[in-house]
């Protein structure tokens, strides 16, 4: 009882002398991702690339000093929402980013763009936000939803795939995918399922996985971000589905889940083909700065979530030097972003009007390293220079 | 009067009230109008708080899917909202009827049950009615579905603005403290109160014990139906996430850290509920251990809850007199 | 019809009925013995996970697993009859949903603490990530053992809460609580090896589902609730009802998610029905629960010579 009335009484005091820090000398940047349930594994890597992308800038932008507050949504969109208040209403950040989830991101995105601040997707690329919804003062340093999975549409043409089987989760992204290779895909759908998502979303794809199988489809195209992914090649592995039926994935086969695999031993995985915007081994300088000194510091090769939080808080700096350190003006700030004047780990790219990247798209296939880790390796160029669809509907 | 108010218990109270009233000034004076979120979220809780002590704490009757009205009064405001109907007396008469007939319907099955029976088909309600909003593609399943504007009272009431929000949820908070208070000091609240300990008893003294705990039920689901009509509007998101079951169980918790069947306990209970989530959360990820095994202790040694603390409290300053 | 799908689904629904039973067997004795609530029996099913997945990873044996598992499980389950739950039994219900909905949180959180939020997964061996050909029928061998595993324990409790002198305690506990304690049986021993099998069985039910899925945080708060339901449908302290009714469950739950989608295709756009169809057979369960209740409130198998008080 005493411990609790101390801390009713700290937290009151903590909660009402929250000092203003002083704004003039730092950048202050909110990142909100998810660090705790089995999605936290996401989270983690991206706070790292974030912290990698600090220690790269040496700790300032523009002779400011960054603050990065790391919030953690829980997987729940009105956490996030909660968070994001917080981040915007008490500390008053200049720019809150992160966001891997689209409907975490929906229902955040109001808090933001209300107070007049910038939003920056890291992840997360909802069709909303893209179109009728788009906003001058949000940018994505990720994709929008649908692009992705067009490229693995194309892909699945060039192949021949007659058929595909679609496996994918049932929230704002994964339909969004859908949609996406739908598109692209000229051949039939043999059959879709959507499976419950969330904190208690569904693991055990036994029914779907026959179903897929009874299908006859050519081809199995799924979509399970972070630790489902995992789960559900070890059980199209385990169904021996790798010769009738290959897979075709869009962010489920990365640098987060390959480990696990390979412990698992699951090598229905090698070979498997998946499509990105970025890959670890894309030749270029910054890529390779990153990805080593990623390498270094976690042992691991960083995900693509890695990659895109890397290039938030890059893009955050190019805008500011730019301004030269001027957090006031508005105008200049998101002029510059709109130049997307910074070099990129994935190559330079360009903003539409709704401030979706412009950006190629890439065929990867899962290989062995030199050190014998599984890893992705680019094959080819799908898309160059590729557009979302929904450009047309914003109105900026 | 004056009596009452220099108890412990009486200065607490009186002093929170007090707090709560001032607030909205103090806080814009700090420019922090976080807190003021922080505090409109405590008093929304606390409404949905209140309701659920009248049926566990008087009618013991523990529900486990108390989360549902939340959800029933959030959904009023975000499916006319959807149709761009923004008219917040429609969103309040969806939210007090809807609720009101899904506690109806709802109780009418579940009071034939009791002890666990009673905890699980309560918790069997909220989950299909979860799952029902999670399958509305139209809704935005999942994926739930952003309130781009508050409900509307023609001029009389703009809750866009955070003070007016605030007040309109402290005066319902307080209508709905008295409306308590007379309840349970009425001849209704005592065959409550009795059928709570001795259901056989009182209907052999020829009260029908089901009628009273029925009507009990519904008067809960609807006030907490009003809770989630504020909770929609305040957080301008509503997803079924919001009637997860883990919902109910944290509604149950806020209502016994406060004191289980004290009018004002709901109070204490949710403030010290959210400030410790805002505290503990800012401090580690893993505060759930903290507050877990907070929570445990609490249940285990600390009887009452803080209005239980208040009272034995009282008792010493009343023998010190 | 196409029968080998029918099939195959059958087979998926058996073996996710096997896991609830093993889950909603120990969570049936223990309400109906103890008249305790325990909603962290869930957690039991993550720690198992975990504690299955670290043992492979160090010794690389599935079997030292099992074993290491059960007693690990065996030890937990008494560490929390002693200091928690033993204070509870027979108490108010409101006070055990409260501290084991704690203990929840406290579960979750110590494992995320102690083996991270990237969950655990659990290699199998050559043998038994292929598949096994019936005829003309395939199936995972994987999930085959997980069946037998299953039939086996179920068939093992069977034999002893009806042949042992242990089952013939329970079944009294179950069904009289009161009679056992007046003839003079140590109650809290009986109470200790309940629990403390609940939390085995329970923990068994995690190593078996983690090759398949993972280990992970928060892996048992959902699939407590369906639990529950188990217990409920098959009626209180009934490991014949938690083994019927698990099965049933299963079956509603495999088939709602195979076929509930080409049906409401009938009525709904592809899109809607995609979406409503997981929702509606998740909540066909609890539908279930709610006719049992009203209509046969003591179960569809309640131990015999059952009394409700």
């Amino acid at each position: 009882m005493i411990l609790k009335k101390h801390l009713i009484t700290a937290s009151l005091a903590a909660a009402l002398s929250m000092p203003v820090v002083g704004q003039a000398e730092s950048v202050k940047i909110g990142f909100v991702t998810t660090l705790t349930t089995p999605a936290g594994v996401i989270g983690e890597d991206m706070k790292n690339a974030v912290n990698l992308a600090v220690e790269h800038l040496g700790g300032k932008m523009a002779g400011k000093d960054i603050e990065v507050m790391f919030e953690d949504d829980g997987f729940k969109p009105e956490i996030g929402k909660q968070k994001t208040d917080k981040l915007v209403k008490r500390d008053d950040v200049d720019f809150v980013a992160g966001f891997i989830w689209s409907h975490v991101l929906l229902a955040s995105s109001k808090t933001v763009l209300d107070a007049g601040k910038f939003l920056i997707s890291s992840n997360a690329g909802p069709s909303q936000l893209a179109g009728k919804g788009c906003n001058k003062n949000f940018f994505s340093t990720s994709w929008q939803n649908d692009q992705t999975p067009m490229a693995m549409g194309e892909v699945l043409n060039q192949q021949g795939v007659k058929s595909v089987y679609i496996i994918a989760p049932n929230y704002a992204a994964g339909k969004n995918m859908v949609a996406g290779v739908e598109r692209a895909f000229k051949g039939k759908i043999a059959g879709k399922d959507m499976t419950k998502w969330g904190k208690d979303k569904q693991l055990d794809f036994s029914a779907e996985l026959a179903k897929a199988k009874a299908s006859g489809a050519d081809g199995l195209f799924i979509f399970y971000p972070g630790s489902a992914g995992g789960a559900f090649i070890k059980q199209y592995q385990q169904a021996g589905l790798r010769d009738s039926l290959p897979l075709y994935s869009v962010f489920t086969v990365d640098s987060i889940s390959l480990p696990k695999l390979q412990a698992a031993k699951i090598d229905g995985v090698v070979g498997s083909k998946s499509t990105m915007f970025w890959a670890p081994d894309l030749d270029n300088a910054a890529n390779k700065k990153f990805v080593a000194d990623f390498k270094a510091k976690h042992g691991t090769y960083p995900s693509f979530y890695a990659a895109q939080s890397y290039d938030s808080i890059m893009l955050i700096n190019s805008a500011l030097k730019a301004t030269g350190g001027n957090l006031d003006n508005q105008d200049a700030i998101r002029a510059a972003m709109e130049k997307a004047d910074f070099d990129s780990v994935r190559g330079r790219y360009s903003y539409g009007k709704n401030h979706m990247p412009i950006q190629n798209f890439y065929l990867r296939e899962v290989v062995a390293d030199a050190d014998g880790n599984w890893t992705t390796k680019v094959v080819r160029t799908v898309f160059k220079n590729h557009q979302d669809s929904y450009v047309d509907q914003c109105k900026l | 009067m004056i009596g009452t108010l220099s108890k412990p218990s009486g200065l607490v109270y009186s002093t929170v009230i007090v707090l709560l009233l001032i607030a909205p000034v103090v806080i814009s004076l700090m420019e922090h109008s976080f807190y003021l979120d922080l505090l409109t979220r405590i008093l929304i809780l606390t409404i949905a708080v209140v309701s659920l002590n009248l049926i566990v704490g008087y009618g013991g009757m523990i529900s486990l899917g108390h989360a549902a009205y939340l959800g029933i009064g959030a959904y009023s405001v975000g499916i006319p909202s959807y149709y761009e109907v923004f008219n917040g007396y429609i969103h309040l008469g969806l939210a007090i009827g809807g609720s009101a007939l899904f506690a109806l319907v709802t109780g009418i099955i579940c009071l034939r049950t009791r002890g666990l029976y009673f905890i699980l088909i309560t918790l069997a309600f909220t989950q299909m009615l979860y799952y029902t909003f999670v399958s509305i593609e139209e809704y935005g399943a999942d994926d739930g579905l952003v309130i781009y504007q508050r409900s509307e009272f023609g001029g009389l009431l703009d809750i866009e603005n955070a003070n007016t929000l605030y007040y309109a949820v402290l005066v319902v908070l307080l209508l709905s403290l008295y409306l308590m208070h007379r309840l349970i000091h009425a001849r209704y609240g005592k065959v409550l109160f009795g059928s709570k300990h001795n259901d056989e008893r009182m209907q052999s003294l020829g009260y029908n014990t089901y009628q009273y705990k029925l009507s009990c039920y519904v008067i809960s689901g609807t006030l907490c139906g009003i809770a989630g009509f504020f909770l929609g509007n305040f957080t301008n998101y509503i997803s079924p996430e919001m009637m997860d079951w883990t919902h109910s169980g944290e509604l149950i918790f806020m209502m016994v850290i406060g004191g289980t069947g004290a009018v004002l306990g709901p109070v204490l209970g949710t403030a010290t509920f959210l400030f410790l989530e805002e505290f503990l959360s800012s401090i580690t990820v893993y505060w759930h251990l903290i507050f877990g095994l907070l929570l445990i202790a609490l249940v285990m040694f600390g009887k009452g809850g803080l209005h239980g603390l208040l009272s034995r409290m009282d008792r010493r300053w009343e023998k010190s007199q | 019809m196409d029968w080998h799908l029918l099939i195959s689904q059958l087979l998926n629904g058996l073996q996710l009925g096997l896991l609830l039973f093993l889950l909603a067997s120990g969570l049936s004795l223990i309400f109906g013995i103890m008249d305790f609530i325990n909603l962290a029996h869930g957690s039991f099913y993550m720690v198992g996970a975990f504690v299955g997945a670290t043992v492979v990873s160090l010794t690389g044996s599935l079997i030292i697993a099992v074993v290491v598992t059960m007693i690990a499980m065996l030890i937990l389950g008494v560490l929390v009859d002693i200091l928690i739950a033993r204070k509870l039994y027979g108490q108010d219900h409101l006070d055990q949903v409260l501290v084991t909905f704690g203990l929840i949180l406290v579960f979750d959180t110590l494992a995320h603490i102690i083996w991270g939020s990237a969950g655990a997964t659990i290699p199998l061996p050559d043998v038994l990530n292929g598949q096994i050909e019936i005829a003309t029928f395939v199936m995972p061998t994987y999930r085959l053992l997980i069946i037998v595993c299953g039939l086996l324990v179920a068939l093992g409790s069977y034999f002893l809460v009806t042949r042992s002198r242990l089952g013939m305690l329970i079944r009294a506990g179950a069904s009289n609580r009161n009679m056992v304690t007046a003839l003079g049986v140590n109650i809290d021993r009986l109470y200790l090896i309940v629990f403390a099998i609940g939390a085995a069985m329970a923990g068994f039910a995690g190593l078996l589902i983690a090759p398949i899925t993972e280990a992970s945080i928060g892996m048992g708060n959902e699939i407590i609730i369906i639990a529950f339901v188990v217990v409920i449908v098959g009626g209180i302290g009934s490991v014949k009802g938690a083994f019927y009714g698990a099965i049933l469950i299963g079956f509603i739950d495999t088939l709602g998610r195979s076929y509930l989608d080409d049906l409401l295709k009938l009525f709904l756009s592809n899109q809607s029905a995609e979406t409503a169809a997981p929702a509606l057979s998740a909540m066909l369960v609890y539908i279930l629960m709610v006719v049992v209740l009203v209509f046969k409130p003591e179960g569809l198998f309640p131990p015999s010579g059952f009394n409700k008080k």
